[in-house]
């Protein structure tokens, strides 16, 4: 039960960039600890969506957002929100790797000593725990104070991940999280995605249709804005119930 | 075309060799290391002891410098992290207006403006007596000269900062200062460091708008209120003797080679970072 | 939490502080020099030459100061042009395959444009001191147009490369040679060149210390490039140093005019610039 309880729930979602109407009228619920896929063409707005769980579109100027967005039940567009409270609940993967500039210990130390953990050792156990669990640690392990800019793309990415797990977040969002990486580091992160869902709820927004099916349980179908259809993996990919997804998928199926 | 661009290009070589030539004399006479150390100053013995004059350009700079920096760098961040595009479009055009002001003008200012306030003002409450002539007010006008050259730049390098790498900090719940103070500032270092440099290397140079308001008086100044006697002001105050004392011209000369070499170094490291800084970045 | 918004707080206030500080400098200057510079405004500034001698005299205005500085900037500005049109156009169109000479000649002219005008000065004076020439208008102009040939030949190099790639192509591919199509180019630009010579005019216009040594002073309008000539950023200075109270005023009116003027051409210079991009893009 607990499975399919709603974690992000967003209602009545509109929203205006520069004049632009680039969301409408979005109603969804994404349930806890699964891997959820917002799948669509490019410009859809699927970036834009997965930008307004946590906010970060307040960093842009001319973006209006009508509606709301409720992560366990508050809503993160609330004014009395704390918005730096919401964001520790999400960990951001991005499209390309941007690993702060520091050392790789301090990239992942680098959260949890924003909120207020100083001690030497309990930072030195969140790292290691953090850089096992994105199967980074074996590779890292004796150049933890190097610049981790000297990582390949792929353990950049890792990296990333693993700064993002540290904050102890519920959600993590994936924005493409594999464009810029080769296969072999693209399926490490897939099968990092697939194995923490046990303790998290993703969101990923891809356009490749085959990664959605191999991660995901259930897909959003966005198109112009709009969320066409919502469903099971399976359903959504072999069974679309809108003619517009049926024309999306086709490449897959074939 | 050929012609006329290896003849400028190469007036950076003229004028170097230039002012050795005629810096020649007074370096026959004396040690380099000792012109740069020495305090005594007696033309007329052909005695010439650059070391209060180095000095006061020094305290004059560093005051500039320790007064802008903070400010220009505060200023940057807000006009490009913080404050609305409108504010930018505002502000600026008058940053770039205060670029074109002339250093007379700055001079003029100073002793009408800054020497008073100095005098009647801040002096009161450290020294008993000043007359508002000194490294400070140099330094303050200094200062105010270089703000838009450091703000220009420093607004540059921070726009090139990606915003994903914001984002990324964001995203882990840093608050937006958070994020300027142990992500942005350091990426944006070496950008900093070249702004500073060039700033360094412009007050070095600035001569009118500093002979006005720091009292031109050849000791080592041992506080902000001393006046003080850097290089630029000596050149500018004696050229009329020049001709009439052996060895001085050429020693003034020799203060120019100096403000050269020192201005030609800092250029190019500065220059050279900068280049650096927008390859990495377009890569 | 509360501390870590306070300490936002905190240094957003720095910040606002800090550019209140930084923007409001330039109307404190501006403020200062017409609070000083207008009660001693006479239209006799603009249309008279000193009475009496610069430094003592009570009559009379700054003409030959006015005439003097449009003399050395606008003959500077002329000359500086005629070496560095064909200089930008060389790293442009003639250096296709050196891009790192190119760039190199670039930063170059940036050092060069960072070395202080005393430093020009001084080396004006030795090249005239090697030709045997007294401080004359002719070695001012000398001493400001090496100082503002780094600053033409950049500003003209940053316009030239706003010129599309296509338009240089097009000319080239009708089979003109690499002259004529200079000559395209050259046209695509004039309003860049009308802002490179108000850029390179108004740095002249204020420059002390290159004239200092070069240019000498005389309370008469130069009639030749042989006799010596008064500027205006000279002027202010020497008058300011005069323990007369009537001169002293002169010199704040001085500057007055010379901010004018200065602001006059920044202010024109950046809306050419505006526009010419707005153009471009």
């Amino acid at each position: 039960m607990t499975k399919d309880k709603a974690h992000i729930s967003v209602q009545d979602l509109n929203v205006h960039i520069g004049g632009n109407h680039i969301l409408k009228d979005i109603n969804i619920d994404i349930p806890n600890k699964s891997v959820t896929s917002i799948i669509g063409p490019s410009g859809c707005g699927k970036t834009t969506l997965l930008k307004t769980f946590n906010r970060l579109h307040d960093t842009a100027a001319d973006v209006k957002v009508t509606g709301k967005v409720l992560v366990d039940g508050e809503d993160i567009y609330d004014p009395n929100t704390e918005i730096t409270h919401i964001r520790k609940k999400m960990g951001l993967l991005s499209q390309r790797p941007y690993p702060l500039p520091m050392s790789i210990y301090d990239n992942v130390a680098y959260g949890p000593r924003i909120h207020g953990i100083r001690k030497k050792q309990d930072l030195d156990i969140i790292v290691e725990k953090q850089l096992k669990a994105t199967a980074l640690w074996n590779e890292v392990k004796d150049r933890l104070n190097s610049s981790a800019t000297r990582l390949s793309i792929g353990q950049q990415q890792r990296l990333c991940l693993a700064r993002g797990l540290a904050v102890g977040p519920e959600i993590i969002l994936g924005d493409e999280s594999t464009s810029a990486l080769d296969p072999v580091s693209t399926s490490i992160i897939e099968d990092l995605f697939v194995k923490l869902k046990q303790d998290y709820s993703i969101v990923l927004v891809t356009h490749i249709l085959r990664q959605a099916a191999r991660v995901s349980d259930y897909i959003i179908f966005v198109y112009n804005g709009r969320i066409v259809e919502y469903g099971k993996t399976e359903q959504v990919l072999r069974d679309p119930h809108e003619e517009l997804t049926k024309e999306y998928v086709k490449g897959y199926i074939v | 075309m050929l012609l006329f661009t290896v003849l400028s290009v190469s007036l950076v070589f003229i004028i170097g060799i230039g002012l050795y030539y005629k810096s020649i004399p007074v370096l026959q006479n004396s040690t380099w290391w000792h012109l740069l150390t020495s305090s005594v100053w007696k033309p007329l013995k052909g005695l010439f002891g650059f070391y209060p004059y180095i000095m006061g350009t020094l305290w004059v700079t560093g005051i500039a410098i320790i007064i802008a920096l903070p400010l220009c760098v505060l200023t940057s961040l807000y006009i490009v992290e913080y404050a609305h595009s409108r504010v930018r479009r505002i502000l600026m055009p008058f940053v770039n207006l205060l670029s074109g002001i002339p250093p007379v003008i700055f001079g003029v200012w100073g002793v009408l403006f800054i020497i008073p306030l100095i005098q009647d003002h801040i002096a009161p409450h450290f020294v008993e007596f000043s007359t508002g002539y000194s490294v400070l007010a140099g330094g303050i006008v200094l200062a105010v000269m270089i703000f838009p050259l450091i703000v220009s730049i420093i607004n540059e390098v921070l726009r090139t900062m990606p915003q994903e790498l914001k984002d990324a900090s964001l995203a882990l719940g840093a608050t937006k200062w958070e994020t300027v103070k142990k992500v942005i500032l350091r990426k944006a270092l070496p950008g900093i460091i070249a702004a500073t440099v060039l700033a360094i290397s412009r007050a070095f140079g600035e001569t009118i708008a500093v002979l006005m308001v720091c009292g031109n008086n050849a000791v080592v100044p041992h506080s902000v209120f001393d006046a003080g006697y850097p290089l630029p002001a000596l050149i500018a105050n004696n050229y009329g003797d020049m001709m009439s004392i052996p060895l001085y011209d050429s020693a003034l000369m020799f203060a120019a080679l100096l403000l050269f070499i020192i201005i030609l170094l800092f250029n190019i490291i500065s220059r050279i970072i900068l280049t650096r800084l927008e390859r990495r970045i377009s890569a | 939490m509360r501390r870590r918004n306070l300490e936002e707080l905190f240094f957003k206030f720095l910040m606002v502080l800090a550019t209140l500080i930084v923007g409001g400098s330039f109307f404190l200057i501006v403020g200062t020099i017409f609070y000083k510079g207008a009660p001693y405004m006479t239209f006799d500034m603009l249309t008279k030459i000193p009475g009496g001698g610069f430094y003592i005299g009570k009559e009379g205005g700054i003409l030959n100061a006015i005439i003097g500085s449009m003399y050395v900037a606008g003959g500077a500005t002329i000359l500086g042009l005629i070496i560095s049109i064909p200089v930008a156009i060389y790293i442009n169109m003639y250096m296709d395959g050196q891009k790192f000479l190119a760039n190199t000649l670039r930063m170059v002219f940036d050092v060069l444009f960072g070395i202080p005008s005393i430093v020009y000065g001084a080396f004006g004076f030795l090249i005239m001191v090697y030709f045997g020439l007294r401080a004359s208008l002719l070695g001012g102009i000398i001493a400001v147009t090496l100082l503002v040939i780094p600053i033409l030949v950049r500003t003209l190099d940053e316009v030239i490369r706003t010129v599309p790639l296509e338009l240089r192509d097009a000319a080239l591919s009708l089979g003109s040679t690499r002259w004529e199509t200079a000559k395209v180019v050259l046209r695509a630009i004039r309003p860049g060149i009308i802002t490179a010579i108000l850029i390179s005019f108004g740095r002249a216009i204020g420059d002390v210390a290159a004239v200092l040594f070069t240019a000498g002073f005389s309370d008469n309008i130069p009639t030749s490039l042989h006799e010596p000539a008064a500027t205006l950023p000279l002027a202010i200075f020497f008058q300011l140093g005069s323990p007369i109270e009537e001169v002293q005023g002169r010199g704040y009116a001085s500057a007055l005019i010379l901010t004018i003027v200065v602001l006059i051409i920044t202010i024109l210079s950046e809306l050419l610039v505006k526009k010419f991009y707005k153009h471009k893009s």
